[in-house]
């Protein structure tokens, strides 16, 4: 809390910001779209594949495989899991970067020029994972697409029965649960791994034992965060 | 210039810093000197407001850093140039990025005249054609002057050294002394040094102050250094073997 509020006190020049942004936009979210796009399509096949083969019973159709694709990649995949893979990813790059900074006194080159470190380093980090949402809804498309692939290519199903299985018993408030996480997990994604790069002591040693530990407080944190929100949204 | 009263910092119930008085003028190398573990670092830090001194005052041009809010102690930073040990440039950005980071967070010029303004102090600092280099890419002593041309890129009215040759070969170490030297005289600012180099003493210590357990153990000129009898001062200097046998030649009337 203490640290979020020096992140939004004097604010670093705005056109400075600006770009800080753009690259942070172009480093953690733009940056992340191939691994995440490539985990996400065979997901959503393994997904689509274990549903197909676990359907024994002639009496359920075949649309289920679609339907399960879906629910599975809009509901808990795209948000919750790219977000725990994300915390490795982007988190320990924003833990280690700003903990090198630390370490080399970049950080405080920049409090002895008058510049609010906080601000300069990590807000540019929260407004670049307000756009994560974006990422992950090309990632719920790729998922399903993925899924659609295995199924239909792989005889499973046909494209018709895929289609009408995607559509089936379609509740648009599920997308909207998914990207009202989404924005809570990027915020986690943004502040959490900031806080243990920004205050980390010590040399080389710890900026490798805080990304360790900035990303396992930060898939906790979506864990539980996944739990309340769920439990706030959907089983309310 | 910069005046410290009654200076007091401890760290977990240790006391680092035990009554510093000091005043340091304007348009001199000031140096701060001592063993490492005296002190140095911690009033340095002090001095730029990283750490919140227990007791005591800094004063800077007559106004109180310890009266100042942190609006002010920003705006106060921005007259301020730190070289440090390691040089800290932005691993992120060129040489010329960062020689023209400063002007660019705190002036309102076009890029041209920012790019204009950073040749013409790395220039000053003898370095020329790495401006597209990244700092990985350049040698430490290059480094030093890099990050001396960052300190001064904003034309600072102060201007910190921490350590500046620690790490260079002698040589190296002599050039960015002069220059640290030649354009605190230019400039007419209040420059700061920390060493435990005595080869920069002899060279640019103007006004030298001998930190020791957190006291002042003796205040002079680099003239008056090798002179006095204050027997922390002589152990500090005569340490090293070289101004042992310089010391002798000088006895035996050499």
């Amino acid at each position: 809390m203490m640290m979020l509020a020096g992140v939004f006190r004097r604010p670093t020049k705005t056109s400075v910001l600006r770009e800080l942004i753009l690259k942070e936009i172009d480093d953690l979210v733009i940056g992340s779209l191939g691994i995440t796009a490539f985990i996400s399509f065979f997901m959503g096949a393994v997904v689509a594949l274990q549903t197909a083969l676990n359907l024994d019973n002639p009496l359920i159709p075949k649309t289920l495989i679609a339907f399960a694709t879906r629910q599975s990649i809009i509901l808990e995949f795209a948000p919750t899991f790219i977000s725990v893979i994300m915390a490795g990813k982007v988190g320990s790059y924003i833990t280690s970067s700003i903990g090198t900074m630390r370490v080399t006194e970049q950080i405080d080159a920049l409090e002895v020029m008058g510049i609010n470190s906080l601000n300069y380093l990590i807000y540019p980090k929260i407004i670049a994972l307000l756009f994560y949402p974006f990422l992950i809804a090309i990632i719920m498309f790729v998922g399903i697409f993925g899924g659609f692939m295995a199924s239909v290519y792989g005889n499973l199903v046909s494209l018709e029965e895929f289609v009408t299985g995607l559509q089936d018993t379609f509740i648009p408030y599920h997308v909207v649960y998914a990207f009202i996480k989404t924005m809570v997990f990027g915020m986690l994604l943004a502040t959490i791994p900031s806080y243990h790069g920004y205050y980390m002591k010590g040399g080389a040693l710890e900026v490798g034992k805080a990304s360790t530990t900035s990303f396992v407080w930060t898939c906790v944190a979506i864990i539980i965060a996944n739990f309340i929100l769920t439990k706030l949204l959907l089983a309310a | 210039m910069i005046e410290i009263n009654a200076l007091r910092k401890s760290f977990n119930g240790e006391e680092i810093l035990k009554g510093i008085d000091a005043t340091f003028q304007k348009g001199k190398t000031n140096m701060i000197i001592g063993a490492s573990g005296s002190g140095k670092s911690v009033w340095l830090k002090n001095m730029l407001g990283l750490f919140e001194p227990d007791s005591g005052e800094i004063i800077y041009a007559g106004e109180r850093l310890n009266d100042m809010n942190i609006e002010r102690k920003s705006d106060l930073r921005k007259e301020m140039g730190m070289l440090f040990q390691h040089s800290a440039l932005f691993d992120s950005m060129t040489i010329e990025e960062n020689v023209m980071f400063p002007l660019r967070m705190f002036s309102k010029i076009k890029l041209a005249e920012r790019r204009e303004r950073a040749n013409e102090i790395l220039e000053r600092v003898n370095l020329v054609n790495l401006n597209h280099k990244m700092p990985s890419e350049i040698s430490g002593g290059q480094q030093k002057r890099v990050a001396l041309a960052r300190a001064v890129a904003n034309n600072p009215n102060y201007l910190f050294c921490d350590e500046p040759n620690s790490g260079l070969d002698p040589k190296t170490a002599t050039v960015i002394d002069q220059l640290i030297q030649e354009i605190t005289h230019e400039r007419n600012i209040t420059t700061v040094i920390i060493s435990h180099d005595m080869n920069s003493v002899m060279e640019i210590g103007e006004t030298i102050v001998f930190l020791k357990d957190g006291h002042i153990a003796w205040e002079g000129t680099n003239q008056e250094i090798f002179k006095t009898d204050n027997e922390a001062v002589t152990d500090f200097v005569y340490s090293s073997d070289l101004f042992k046998k310089v010391r002798i030649a000088q006895n035996e009337g050499f």
